[in-house]
């Protein structure tokens, strides 16, 4: 019997887990993914958003200011890299210049500090490589860029060190009730693993939440995912972009923007796409030129022969347009987040804090742990450090010497390392969010093999068992000389 | 830092720069090292387990690994001092080179003269920015190809290929060999970007089909590669609405062009030549910074082992020269451009007082094929320099032309060489080779 079940180990429900995990409890964090953060998580902005165009008293505009306002700390304790490079709204026509005022009021309204207009000239002076027909743009110091899944893997990890017991590749099937097993009290979850009990359920399953809300027999909340195309370009075309550029936004999304990555590469996107598919991660021509056009009417010069790779997300838009954080009385020991789209992972912090208060005057004791470990130390980037601390690490342990992944600089200690983390890498992609392999421009075709050879090795498996992502993503297929199984 | 010095440095342990070692060593020079990433030298060549390589340097048909290995002992033998496991982390002026490795630790290598010898690496999907899912089973053709020939695996049971580059086509022979089917191979140009003869013996004699003028518009699957879409391309190469085709595969491989490998030569602050995507190298291969050389596929890709290795034994031995005398003996650069039909061409600048001394060999690449008798003629101003009788001109094909010294009395004043590659007017019909 848990004290907590989260379902979701995305960025929210790994972050709920952490918070949880304070306290003297006995929390159980579970998703049917093979890693953490496989979903909405891994496939956005990754911007931390100043919170100037939430609308004022929503639950987005709260949360979003109250997370943003966190992210120094979190990054700091949690070992993720974060960056408040400050943020831009630009715009392009002379009828922006009152989007831009209206989002400059809007802010303030929010209360979001560090918003200031400026004029095209000094958005040019700061940012040559944008379109010379800027008319001003927004400026906001606190906007910033951050590793969304380094967040979330490291807000995992300091839950499972702090006591939290994590179950991948489990998928929550219903719930189970007390009474008549149909409308009594919500007393834990059916997975494809079993029937786990627990005192309280919450729910962060991202695209799935209307899905599982209706499993416990709620309301007609619903989820429409909302695809978002992007292009990641090579580092070289972050001498054009030194921070992050938003258009002026549209009723529907932020708009296409052009972003540094915290990582040191350019991300252009996303565009808005409503689907009804939640797995459709599919990239189209269409999209992609969408998002490459509207890239390029930000900064002209950007060169698609610098794209290295493209993707899709799908935002998790909640009929409601606010976030939804319920305890709702028709099912007693639930609490359903929902509708958790942009600036969801901005207010992820001050989300996960909104739970366990919910949580508390639903009538949780929570009891604070004395042998809590405030901090997680990740794993040293050995790209990142100097000559010095890189000469340290590799006379503690030859393999800080031995670079495998030769685009981003990554060696073999830091593979070995993410095999044997608190959450053991155990597919590529796993192991290409942890320590980067993979992620640069020859997107894995040098390390592959020398990949999967230290992965077989470190996880004691057969290559063959190894996946890209788990379930039928196998990465070979078979023995040479050998029939297929 | 522990500190190594040499005379002459090499990047780079595969046939261009086991070559430029070799020679560095036989034109004098003392200490000679070279530093290969992988446990062994030969680069990509012990993957490369087909034949035809070194007919024209060692006049026998090899394989790739019996090539390097004969590299590889004529480089041991001639006294150069191999750097295996080891990965370059940085190159700056001096040349000053920090390397690490697991055996040595983090070391800076001084050299008297370095040469750039990293060869190149494949184009990935990303770059193609082909739509679709991105499931597991997307492998660029030399990535299989490593799997399949050293690690003994096979990535899949039926692969589409992507391009008609020669690892692409080789690889089709190779992966049916093996037991698969290749169900296809596309490619987006009107001809095959890779060498006829693999067009024969890995294609047409293997039933593979082959589609020109189409690509693939889609990849589906969610876990695994399930099939990609293949369209047929319009004048603008986009794929054209009506034509699509499903095919079932697991795996599609890409052999979609190699970008020669430069990011220590960015690093360095050497003048690119933006269409190679190489150093801009003169016709001693050495590049804008004084003692740094560049040998083989990081300067441009080249079709057969053989060019580059006479490229880098080129660049062995200026480099060795460099190292003894601390200058070059240039004093002026003629830059040559790219006239009719050229799409690059490697040396990019060439001293007319070093030209004086030996013939200087010019390397370039047509943009469009010539299927007829065709000619390549070098002016300088108005004036022929030099020309060479073609039996046709083709992209996939590098062109070579050797520019004797007396080419440099002719050069009267001219400010710039002019290379162009058209059909010869006296023609005869085209003649059908392999």
């Amino acid at each position: 019997m848990y004290d907590v079940i989260v379902i979701g180990a995305g960025v929210v429900g790994s972050l709920v887990a952490r918070a949880l995990s304070r306290y003297r409890l006995k929390v159980l964090l579970v998703d049917r993914a093979s890693d953490v953060g496989e979903g909405t998580t891994k496939a956005n902005t990754a911007i931390v958003h100043a919170g100037y165009d939430t609308v004022p008293n929503t639950l987005k505009a709260a949360l979003n200011q109250a997370g943003n306002a966190m992210f120094d700390d979190l990054c700091a304790a949690l070992d993720v890299e974060f960056d408040r490079c400050g943020s831009y709204v630009v715009g392009l026509a002379d009828g922006d210049r009152a989007t831009l005022a209206t989002l400059l009021a809007r802010g303030q309204a929010n209360g979001v500090p560090g918003l200031r207009l400026i004029d095209g000239d000094e958005m040019r002076r700061r940012e040559p490589s944008i379109n010379p027909q800027t008319v001003g743009a927004l400026y906001a110091s606190t906007g910033g860029i951050v590793d969304p899944f380094g967040l979330c893997i490291a807000a995992a990890e300091h839950a499972v060190i702090n006591g939290v017991t994590i179950l991948l590749e489990t998928e929550v099937t219903g719930f189970l009730r007390a009474g008549d097993g149909r409308s009594g009290a919500i007393r834990g979850v059916r997975t494809s693993r079993g029937d786990l009990t627990a005192r309280w359920t919450v729910v962060c399953a991202g695209l799935w939440a209307d899905d599982l809300r209706h499993a416990a027999g709620l309301d007609t909340f619903r989820i429409t995912p909302r695809k978002g195309e992007y292009f990641v370009l090579d580092r070289r075309a972050a001498e054009r972009v030194g921070g992050i550029y938003f258009p002026c936004p549209t009723a529907v999304s932020k708009g296409i923007l052009v972003t540094r990555t915290i990582h040191g590469n350019v991300m252009l996107g996303p565009n808005a796409v409503e689907v009804s598919d939640k797995h459709d991660l599919a990239t189209t021509a269409a999209g992609l030129n969408d998002v490459l056009g509207g890239a390029l009417r930000l900064v002209p010069s950007l060169d698609t022969r610098d794209v290295i790779r493209t993707f899709a997300g799908l935002r998790a838009a909640g009929s409601t347009g606010d976030f939804l954080i319920d305890a709702p009385h028709e099912a007693p020991g639930l609490v359903v987040l929902g509708g958790i789209e942009s600036p969801g992972l901005t207010a992820s912090p001050a989300i996960a804090e909104r739970v366990v208060e919910l949580l508390r005057e639903a009538g949780l004791a929570l009891e604070p742990r004395s042998d809590y470990v405030p901090v997680r130390r990740g794993i040293p980037r050995f790209s990142q450090l100097d000559r010095d601390a890189q000469r340290e690490l590799i006379a503690r342990d030859p393999r800080w010497g031995h670079v495998v992944c030769r685009c981003e600089t990554v060696t073999e200690a830091e593979i070995v390392a993410a095999c044997h983390a608190p959450i053991p890498a155990r597919t590529y992609d796993a192991l290409k969010r942890r320590v980067r392999v993979g992620a640069g421009r020859c997107q894995g075709a040098f390390d592959t093999p020398l990949v999967i050879e230290i992965m077989a090795r470190e996880l004691g498996v057969d290559p063959l068992t190894l996946t890209k992502r788990g379930g039928g993503s196998y990465l070979l297929r078979r023995r040479t000389k050998e029939v297929s199984p | 830092m522990t500190s190594l010095d040499c005379d002459v440095l090499v990047i780079g342990g595969g046939p261009a720069g086991l070559a430029a070692a070799y020679q560095a060593r036989q034109s004098g020079a003392g200490c000679v090292r070279v530093i290969e990433r992988n446990w062994e030298l030969g680069g990509i060549l012990p993957q490369c387990i087909h034949n035809g390589f070194g007919l024209r340097v060692l006049g026998a048909d090899l394989t790739g690994p019996e090539y390097a290995s004969a590299w590889v002992r004529r480089a041991l033998e001639a006294g150069v001092e191999p750097l295996t496991d080891t990965m370059v982390l940085s190159v700056a002026p001096g040349p000053r080179v920090v390397a690490t490795s697991a055996t040595r630790g983090l070391f800076e290598v001084r050299a008297r003269a370095l040469v750039l010898a990293m060869g190149c690496r494949e184009r990935p999907r990303g770059a193609l920015a082909i739509p679709g899912t991105r499931p597991a089973g997307v492998y660029t053709a030399g990535t299989a190809q490593r799997l399949v020939n050293i690690e003994g695996y096979m990535p899949g049971e039926r692969y589409v290929i992507l391009g008609s580059g020669d690892i692409g086509m080789i690889m089709a022979r190779r992966l049916t060999l093996e037991g698969a089917r290749v169900e296809a191979m596309v490619e987006i140009l009107p001809f095959i970007s890779g060498l006829r003869r693999n067009l024969v013996q890995c294609i047409r004699d293997f039933d593979i089909p082959l589609h020109l003028c189409t690509t693939v518009s889609e990849v589906r699957g969610r876990d695994r590669v399930e099939s990609v879409v293949v369209s047929q391309v319009d004048a603008t190469w986009r794929p054209m609405v009506g034509t699509e085709r499903e095919i079932p595969c697991d795996t599609l491989l890409l052999s979609v062009g190699l970008i020669p490998e430069n990011e220590l030569s960015r690093m360095a602050g050497l003048t690119l030549d933006p269409v190679t995507g190489g150093p801009r190298v003169d016709d001693r291969m050495a590049t804008s910074m004084p003692g740094i050389y560049a040998a083989g596929n990081v300067v441009h890709v080249y079709d057969l082992v053989d060019d580059v290795t006479e490229s880098a034994l080129r660049a062995g031995r200026y480099a060795a020269e460099y190292a003894r005398d601390g200058q070059t003996w240039a004093d002026g650069w003629l830059p040559l451009q790219a006239g009719r039909n050229v799409r690059h061409i490697v040396p990019q600048v060439l001293s007319p007082t070093a030209l004086a001394k030996e013939p200087c060999r010019l390397e370039l690449r047509v943009r469009e094929p010539i299927e007829a008798p065709a000619m390549v003629e070098v002016y300088a101003g108005e004036g022929l320099l030099a020309s060479r009788r073609l039996r046709y001109a083709r992209p996939s094909e590098m062109i070579t032309l050797d520019l004797s010294p007396s080419a440099a009395g002719a050069l009267n004043g001219a400010d710039a060489l002019t290379v162009s590659v058209t059909p010869r007017e006296d023609g005869a019909a085209p003649e059908e080779s392999a």
